[in-house]
Order: structure tokens, then sequence, then C-alpha cells
């Protein structure tokens, strides 16, 4: 067991600091730079904090729809073989919901203002 | 140094002209680089744009036309009246600039958001889907016997071609073979004419101002084919910045965009631009992949591109929503 602070503590605390202490001396380029840096590690904190549970409720979904066990790699590479044969499309039951709320659990840690992700979530998904 | 051979370039084929000044690099692609500089001119300076290979880099990449065959699109589309840059000079062993052309300088913004958001294109915001239908029956119409080499691709065959690229990924995506699957499922066979098809016409991609329209800009990926890819990838909703609900670049509505270019008396076909949509949706999520590649691969090893790479997933929810539409 590793000690603390945990990563998400450490990344958020290097993206504030960036973002609070060193923007307002940057300028041009460097801050355009500086953005993106500063977003990534926002990225990253968001994916340290949602990847276990996201995960987790995946791989239970793609267990009940493919009825095999394995990591959520595999299985995702299970389904993408059943879709691409045929054997699994938007009429089998549970597809769209899957891929529906694996599809909103990767917004949320990859752009959480884009905004189809703002209108899906509206809808209570 | 590109200063004092441009100097010498514009001094040969621009009568009166004595030299350049403010050369600047705008962008330098793997490729292709773009500068900006003035020619200098007794009778004013002259805005102009150099885009280029530098010698000794590689061939263009397998889509890309060449820029020989997009300064000759560019100049073509200028006579026949759609907004684009005039092709000032062809790059001449001579110049010693690499290949390439020179262009005049069109003021303007291209930048996507300042477009949607800025006070200064507010009036010209609700013209523009319909606009642009206009300009691309302009673009569709331009004379197949005038066109350079170009390549052609059919809708089978580019969903052949995206399909190899994805499996090359080797990441694995339930939504993009779903995608796939569909694309396969809703070929629209060989379209009824073929015509020039920009190929990445899009908002990003084009010099506005506060009067419309000035310029259609990045020609490299022109080919033969339906011309309905056009008005399908004009939708793709990448492309509408945030503005979801106006497909046209964030600008407007199909039904703008269908009758500028039904007025211009060319015919829409709906459903092939549907079905182009949704290609586009899935090429722009194959590229955002590619990108990754390329990032992990080197030779860019920028956060810029790994960033794009994480952008497959918007492609994702956008395909679901055209694909697979939760009820409201």
């Amino acid at each position: 067991m590793q000690d603390e602070p945990t990563p998400i503590e450490l990344t958020k605390a290097v993206a504030d600091f960036l973002r609070n202490d060193i923007t307002p001396l940057i300028s041009g380029h460097q801050a355009f730079k500086l953005r993106v840096a500063i977003n990534i590690l926002d990225l990253v904190t968001r994916q340290l904090t949602q990847e276990a549970g996201s995960d987790a409720a995946e791989v239970e979904r793609l267990r009940a729809l493919l009825g095999i066990d394995g990591s959520v790699t595999e299985l995702n590479r299970a389904l993408a073989d059943r879709i691409a044969k045929g054997e699994v499309d938007l009429v089998t039951p549970g597809l769209a919901e899957h891929l529906w709320a694996t599809t909103m659990d990767k917004l949320a840690v990859d752009q959480p203002n884009y905004a189809s992700y703002r209108r899906e979530q509206g809808r209570g998904g | 140094m590109i200063e004092a051979k441009l100097s010498r370039s514009v001094q040969r084929w621009c009568p009166g002209a004595t030299g350049v000044t403010g050369a600047a690099k705008l962008s330098g692609g793997a490729s292709q680089e773009t500068w900006r500089f003035d020619i200098v001119h007794p009778d004013g300076t002259i805005g102009a744009i150099l885009r280029r290979s530098p010698k000794g880099y590689g061939a263009a990449p397998t889509r890309a036309a060449g820029l020989a065959a997009e300064a000759q699109l560019m100049q073509l589309a200028y006579e026949a009246g759609v907004p684009s840059p005039r092709v000032m000079h062809v790059l001449i062993p001579e110049d010693d600039l690499g290949t390439g052309f020179i262009m005049q300088r069109v003021e303007g913004e291209t930048i996507a958001r300042k477009i949607l958001r800025d006070e200064e294109y507010a009036a010209a915001r609700p013209l523009l889907a319909r606009q642009i239908g206009g300009i691309l029956a302009g673009l569709h119409r331009l004379p197949l016997d005038k066109l350079p080499e170009l390549r052609s691709r059919s809708a089978t065959q580019e969903i052949a071609e995206f399909e190899r690229d994805y499996r090359s990924l080797n990441w694995p995506k339930p939504v993009f073979e779903l995608a796939l699957r569909w694309l396969r499922d809703h070929d629209p066979g060989p379209s009824v004419e073929t015509t020039l098809v920009h190929g990445d016409f899009r908002n990003g991609n084009l010099i506005i101002g506060a009067d419309g329209v000035r310029a259609v800009l990045d020609w490299e990926l022109a080919h033969l084919g339906d011309p309905m890819e056009d008005l399908g990838w004009v939708c793709v909703n990448s492309w509408r910045f945030g503005e979801i609900d106006k497909p046209v670049g964030g600008f407007g509505t199909r039904e703008e965009l269908f009758a500028g270019y039904e007025t211009a008396g060319r015919k829409v076909d709906p459903e092939r631009v549907k079905f182009w949509e949704v290609m586009g949706t899935l090429r722009w999520g194959i590229m955002c992949g590619g990108m990754m590649q390329r990032f992990r691969e080197g030779p860019d090893h920028s956060m810029e591109r790994a960033m794009i790479g994480r952008r497959a997933s918007e492609t994702e929810i956008d395909l679901l929503r055209l694909l697979a539409p939760r009820g409201s």
C-alpha cells in the first residue's frame, strides 16, 4: 500500500498551482500550451476519481450481455467482434443501454463540457 | 533566410515588387507549412500567404491531392466565382523554397468559436448556412475536364478504407463497429453524378468576415466523388463547436443549406447527406485515433496531439445520437 497524499490529490494540487499561480504570468502560444497542460491534468484527475467505478459497472454489463468473463479490455474486444460479425446489434436487448452508459462515462472524463454530453445528461442518463 | 528567398522570388514574378517583410510561420505540419508575409510594392504592400512542402520533406500522405493540385483548384474556384484566394505564383526550382504556391492573403477570421460568438459576425451568422449551400453548389459545378488529376472515391471504397484504418489502430470500439455496420447496411451505392468534392469543407476551414464567407481554404483532401459528401461533412457535430442545434457549422439548419444549394440550381439528396454525416463523424473519430498513434509513436509528441486522441469519445456520443437516439 502506497502512502498519501493520493495521486488524485497530487495531480489536483499541480493543476491548481498552474491555474492560479502560473497562468497570470504567461501569454501568447505558451499560454495556450499551459491551458492544454492544465486540461490534461484535470482529465487525469477525473479519470483517477471515476475509472474504478465506471470500469466495474461496464464489466458487469458486458458479462450480462455476452455471457462470458474477462477484463474490461477483453470484454470490449469480444463485444466489438460480435458487432462486427453481426451477432449483436441494436435489436439485442441491453446493447443500446450499455453503449450509452459506457459512452456517457467516457465523456464524463474526456469532455464533461461537450454540448452533446450535457444535452444527454439532461435526459437523466 | 526565408525572407531573402521570398524577396528574390517576388521580384521575378510581381512587377514593381522590391522585396518582402514580416514573414511569420502560421502553421507547420509534418509535410506542409503555411507562412504569411507582405510584398513590398510602390503602390502599397500586398498581403500574401505561402503554402509549401520544404525541400527534402517526404511525399504528401496518400489521401492528399498535393500542393500543385491544390493551387490549380483554388485558381479554378477563384475564376468560377467560388470565394477563394487568388493564386499569385506556383513555386519553381529557382525559388529554392521547396514545392508549393503563393496566394493573396484574404483578411478575416477562421477560428470557429470566434465566428460563432463574436459580435462582429452576428449579422453574418444567420445567413451563413444558406450561403454555404450556394458556395458548395458552385464548387460542385467546376468543370471536370479542367480539374487536376485527383483520386476518385465511392462510398463503398470509403467504408472499406475507414474500416482498414480503424482495424490498423488495434483499438476495439464497439460504437465504431456499430457505425461501420450501419454504413455498410446503408451504403447508397454509386452516386448518379460524380463531381469535385472539397473533402474538408467545414467551419474552421473558411475565412469569414462581417459580410459572410470570403474564402474556402484547405483543398488538400479534394477528390472526385459524391457531391453529397461535402454537405454531410459540414454538418458533423464536431464542427458545430457547441451550437449543436444548428447542424450547418453551428450557423443554421440543413433546410437553409439545402435551399441555398438548390437555389443555385443543384439537387440535394437528404438520405445521402445523412449517410455522409454518419461517415464523417466516424471519419473524425478514426482521425482522433490516428492522432493518438502519432503521439505515441512519434514524431509528434505534443500535448495537443495527445488530447485530440481523447476526443474520439465525442464522436462516439454523436454516433449514438445519430444511430440510437434516446427519447426526450
